[in-house]
């Protein structure tokens, strides 16, 4: 059973749990949505006394927060109990586009050349990273939610305005993977 | 109870997220190079699922844990917040290869340069609501 689990998990479970998750929280009588998170925590550091945008009650996302937390419990829990040491299955083929832009496919979940404490000590990569969280925390809150509350929540609620963020979802993954990051990297 | 199911909520999410490898940025990649099926398939069935447990709430009128009606509620109709706002997230998702949940997960995973993403996440909200009154809604 548990080498069962151990497993990557295939994309039609995991997809359906999601779902799950995401009625889970609409029996709790709240609803799926990840980057309101980043709106709370900077009101709790008394970004509202400032700016009108963080002055609300952030007490009612609380239990948002305990999420968040929980999701970093959750990563810490697959990574270190619930995996096998093998190598991830990406395709050949990105493998091969992401070598020409000199970054080595690592087996891991995520390149150890981007993310690990050893690559922070490159200032390019920082400014990379720095950039990169800017964008989508301005852009999910700018666009009124991030993946999980639009491409989630909002398409199963068949949202019209979700559906046009997806799509600039992909618009602007697009002009990054393959106008900007060739550049970068 | 009353807190501690939405810490196991969010372990599942943390759990189901990097067994499902949607937290990986060479997943990510994978996907805006249009690779594999993987990430259109987990997504594509979370979508038909999730349209279909909708409507089956809304038909039977379901009711959430304190006995109260769940409501939904629509987005505000406009275009140009969701396609300026989206294509700019689009843009740091690629590059990070983390959308805000998944930022999260990773972390706890061990990957230290999470870290940086959230900040510059929190700096880029920050920013949003400094300039809002200023961009096209």
């Amino acid at each position: 059973m548990i080498d069962y689990i151990k497993q990557p998990w295939p994309w039609y479970f995991s997809g359906s749990m999601i779902v799950v998750i995401m009625l889970l929280l609409l029996f709790f009588g709240k609803s799926f949505g990840f980057s309101s998170n980043l709106r709370t925590i900077c009101s709790i550091t008394g970004a509202g006394k400032k700016v009108k945008f963080f002055d609300f009650k952030w007490r009612d996302q609380v239990w948002n927060l305990l999420f968040l937390l929980g999701s970093i419990l959750g990563g810490f829990i697959a990574t270190n109990y619930l995996s096998d040491d093998k190598p991830l299955q990406l395709s050949a083929a990105t493998i091969a586009d992401l070598n020409q832009m000199n970054i080595k496919f690592d087996g891991k979940l995520n390149p150890d050349s981007l993310f690990s404490l050893e690559a922070m000590k490159d200032v390019k990569t920082l400014a990379v990273l720095l950039i990169g969280g800017l964008l989508v925390g301005f852009g999910s809150r700018y666009a009124g939610g991030c993946t999980s509350g639009h491409a989630i929540s909002g398409l199963s609620n068949l949202q019209l305005p979700s559906l046009i963020a997806v799509i600039a979802f992909f618009i602007g993954g697009l002009i990054m993977t393959f106008l900007i990051m060739p550049f970068i990297f | 109870m009353k807190f501690i199911k939405y810490i196991l909520a969010g372990t599942l999410f943390g759990i189901i997220m990097t067994k499902s490898e949607a937290v990986s940025w060479y997943r990510i990649q994978e996907m805006f190079r249009f690779q594999s099926f993987h990430m259109f398939g987990i997504i594509g069935t979370a979508v038909v699922l999730g349209i279909i447990a909708i409507a089956l709430i809304k038909k039977f009128k379901a009711k959430d844990l304190d006995g109260n009606p769940i409501i939904f509620h629509n987005k505000d109709k406009a275009y140009r917040k969701y396609l300026f706002g989206g294509t700019i997230f689009g843009l740091g998702w690629a590059l990070t290869g983390a959308c805000p949940g998944p930022m999260f997960v990773n972390l706890g995973s061990g990957y230290a340069g999470m870290a940086v993403v959230i900040l510059g996440a929190l700096l880029g909200t920050y920013l949003y609501g400094v300039i809002r009154d200023k961009l096209p809604h």
